[in-house]
C-alpha cells in the first residue's frame, strides 16, 4: 500500500476501512541467508537496506519483544552531524543526508524535522574548540554556523545569558540538525524491509549460538533453531550479554541514560538547545512537551531504570541556561541501556567468529545514526567489505591504537 | 542507592566515583613475554555481565578510600562492600 494525500482523502470518504497492518506476521522458517539480531532501528535499517540497496530478501530479523521496544523508542529523537574526528564526521554527514532523503525514500511519515540543533558555548576556549568543530563539520560537507551571544538575544531571548557562573558567550548552530518522531522510523523501516519480502519474527529471543569449527551456522532461539549462512548482532545496550552466548568479550560496559519529558507547553522551543559547561540537551515535540537528558547514571547497568542523583543533575543543567524550565512540570522519565565503548565511538565489523558480524557500541548517540549505521552494516554484511565512510569502526582498534575518542577521556566508558 | 561503606556505614552512592569492574586491581606484570596482549585485555575488555558484578568505587566526596562492592546490574540490589585494600591483599598484591 502507498501511502499519500490522495489515499487519505479516499480512505476518509469510504470510511478508513482500506488500512492495512504493514507488516506481515510470518512463522520462522528453518534457515535463511542473513539472520539480524535486534529489531530496533539499527537492525530494522540494516534489513530494509539489504533488500533495498542490495536486493537480499532472505532475511530474517529476531526480536525478543516487540520492534523498536529499546533504545529507538527510548532517546531523545535528536539529529545531527556535529562530529569532530575523520573516524565520525562523514559517517554521521552520510546519517543526515539519508535522514533527509529517508521520508521519500522508504514512503512513511518520520516526521524528519529540521529545526536546528544550538551547542551553547561558556568561555573563550570554548569558543575556540567549536570554530574548531565547526571547520571539521564544513571539511565533511555538513553545515556549521557559528552565533555571537548578540544573535542569540534577538533569536533566543529566554536563555540566561548573564550567569553568574556560565555566562552564555554564544554558540554553534546545526541548522539541518533536529528531531524525527523516533518509533515511526522503526515502524517506516519494518515496513520497508517487510515488502521487499523480510521476516520479522517478534517474540523470537535468541537463546544460543550454533558455531561448529569458528564458523557461525545458526541460533537457537525462543522459537526454534534458525540456520543461517551469516548472523549480524544489532543489540547496542544488550550487546554484552548477546556476545557472551558466542563466547565474546567486548570493549563494552552496559550503562543507564535517563530521559525526561514534561507536560505539554505552547511552543517555546524552536529547535534543540545543548548547554555547554554541564551534560543538557532540550528539545520541544510536536506535542508540546519540552524533551530532555544528560549525562549517563555513571555506574553498569542493565536495570533500564536510573536514580535520582542524576535527575538531579540534569535539572540543574537545565536550569542554568532556561530558568523558565523551573516552572513546568516533569511529567516523565525512563531509562535505556547504553553500549558504553571504551573510546565512546562505534562498530561496524565482522568478529573473529566467521559469519558473526557485530553492530554495536553505539554510547548514547545510536539513534541519529540509524540509517548510515544500517546502510553501512547492510554494505559490510553484502559486500563483505567495510563501507568507505565506516572503515575505522573496527572491534580491534584498541589493538592497533586507531581509536576515535571524541571526548579524549580514554577507556573510561561512564566518562564519554 | 546506598553503599554501606565498611567503616563509615551507609552513605549515598552519589558521594562515590564509579570506576569499573573489579578485575582493574589486577594490574598484569608490564615485564610479561606478552605484556602487550594482557594489556589490551586488562584495559580494554570487559565481562559486562548481566547480574551480579564486582566493581571499584571511590569515595571521592567522603573518606577517599577505594571499595569493591558486589551490585546486581539487573536490579541495583548491593550485597557486599569491602576496602579495596582487602580484596588487593587478599589477591597477593604487596598493597
Amino acid at each position: 500500500m502507498h501511502y499519500s494525500a490522495f489515499r487519505i482523502f479516499k480512505e476518509g470518504l469510504t470510511g478508513n476501512k482500506g488500512w492495512k497492518p504493514v507488516w506481515r506476521e510470518p512463522e520462522p522458517k528453518a534457515e535463511y541467508d542473513i539472520v539480524i539480531i535486534g529489531g530496533g532501528g539499527h537492525g530494522l535499517s540494516t534489513a530494509y537496506y539489504l533488500a533495498k540497496e542490495h536486493g537480499l530478501t532472505n532475511i530474517a530479523v529476531l526480536e525478543k519483544g516487540w520492534i523498536g521496544s529499546g533504545n529507538v523508542g527510548r532517546n531523545t529523537t535528536i539529529i545531527r552531524s556535529n562530529y569532530m574526528l575523520p573516524g565520525n564526521q562523514p559517517f554521521y554527514e552520510l546519517s543526515m543526508k539519508l535522514w533527509e532523503g529517508l521520508e521519500q525514500d522508504f514512503n512513511y511519515n518520520a516526521m524528519v524535522s529540521q529545526r536546528s540543533i544550538l551547542n551553547l558555548f561558556h568561555s573563550d576556549p570554548q569558543r575556540d574548540a567549536f570554530v574548531r568543530r565547526a571547520n571539521a563539520m564544513l571539511m565533511s560537507g555538513a553545515d556549521a554556523e557559528l552565533a555571537s551571544a548578540e544573535d542569540l538575544r534577538k533569536e533566543l531571548p529566554f536563555l540566561d545569558f548573564d550567569n553568574a557562573r556560565f555566562p552564555i558567550k554564544g554558540g554553534l548552530f546545526q541548522r539541518r540538525g533536529g528531531t524525527v518522531r523516533h518509533d515511526a522510523v522503526a515502524w517506516g523501516y519494518a515496513r520497508g524491509a517487510d515488502s521487499r519480502g523480510v521476516d520479522i519474527l517478534q517474540n523470537c529471543e535468541v537463546t544460543g549460538f550454533d558455531i561448529e569449527g569458528g564458523t557461525v551456522c545458526g541460533v537457537q532461539t525462543s522459537r526454534g533453531p534458525i540456520r543461517a549462512k551469516k548472523i549480524a548482532m544489532c543489540v547496542a545496550g544488550s550487546s554484552g550479554r548477546v556476545a557472551a552466548m558466542a563466547g565474546m568479550r567486548l570493549p563494552i560496559e552496559s550503562h543507564v541514560l535517563q530521559a525526561f519529558v514534561t507536560e505539554g507547553l505552547k511552543p517555546t522551543l524552536p529547535g534543540v538547545i545543548t548547554f555547554g559547561a554541564g551534560h543538557f540537551y532540550v528539545s520541544q515535540s510536536d506535542k508540546g512537551g519540552l524533551v530532555f537528558g544528560g549525562d549517563i547514571d555513571g555506574y553498569n547497568s542493565y536495570a533500564q531504570r536510573g536514580n535520582l542523583p542524576v535527575v538531579e543533575d540534569v535539572c540543574e543543567g537545565g536550569m542554568a541556561i532556561m530558568p523558565m524550565i523551573g516552572r513546568a512540570r516533569l511529567l516523565r522519565s525512563w531509562g535505556g541501556l547504553m553500549d558504553m565503548s571504551m573510546d565512546g565511538s562505534p562498530f561496524i565489523d565482522a568478529t573473529h567468529i566467521e559469519g558473526l558480524y557485530f553492530n554495536g557500541g553505539w554510547c548514547y548517540g545510536g539513534f541519529k545514526a540509524t540509517p548510515a549505521s544500517g546502510f553501512c552494516y547492510a554494505h559490510l554484511l553484502a559486500m563483505g567489505t567495510p563501507h568507505p565512510v565506516a572503515t575505522q569502526m573496527r572491534l580491534d582498534r584498541f589493538k592497533t591504537g586507531s581509536l576515535i575518542d571524541e571526548k579524549g577521556v580514554g577507556n573510561q566508558p561512564n566518562l564519554h | 542507592m546506598i553503599i554501606n561503606h565498611p567503616l563509615l556505614g551507609p552513605r549515598d552512592a552519589a558521594e562515590f566515583v564509579h570506576l569499573g569492574d573489579a578485575s582493574l586491581i589486577d594490574r598484569p606484570n608490564w615485564q610479561a613475554e606478552d605484556a602487550a596482549a594482557q594489556f589490551l585485555d586488562y584495559a580494554y575488555m570487559r565481562d559486562n555481565p548481566a547480574g551480579e558484578l564486582r566493581e571499584l568505587w571511590y569515595h571521592e566526596q567522603g573518606d577517599r578510600s577505594w571499595l569493591v562492592v558486589t551490585r546486581n546490574t539487573l536490579t541495583h540490589e548491593i550485597s557486599s562492600v569491602e576496602l579495596a585494600r582487602d580484596v588487593a591483599l587478599a589477591r597477593g598484591r604487596d598493597r
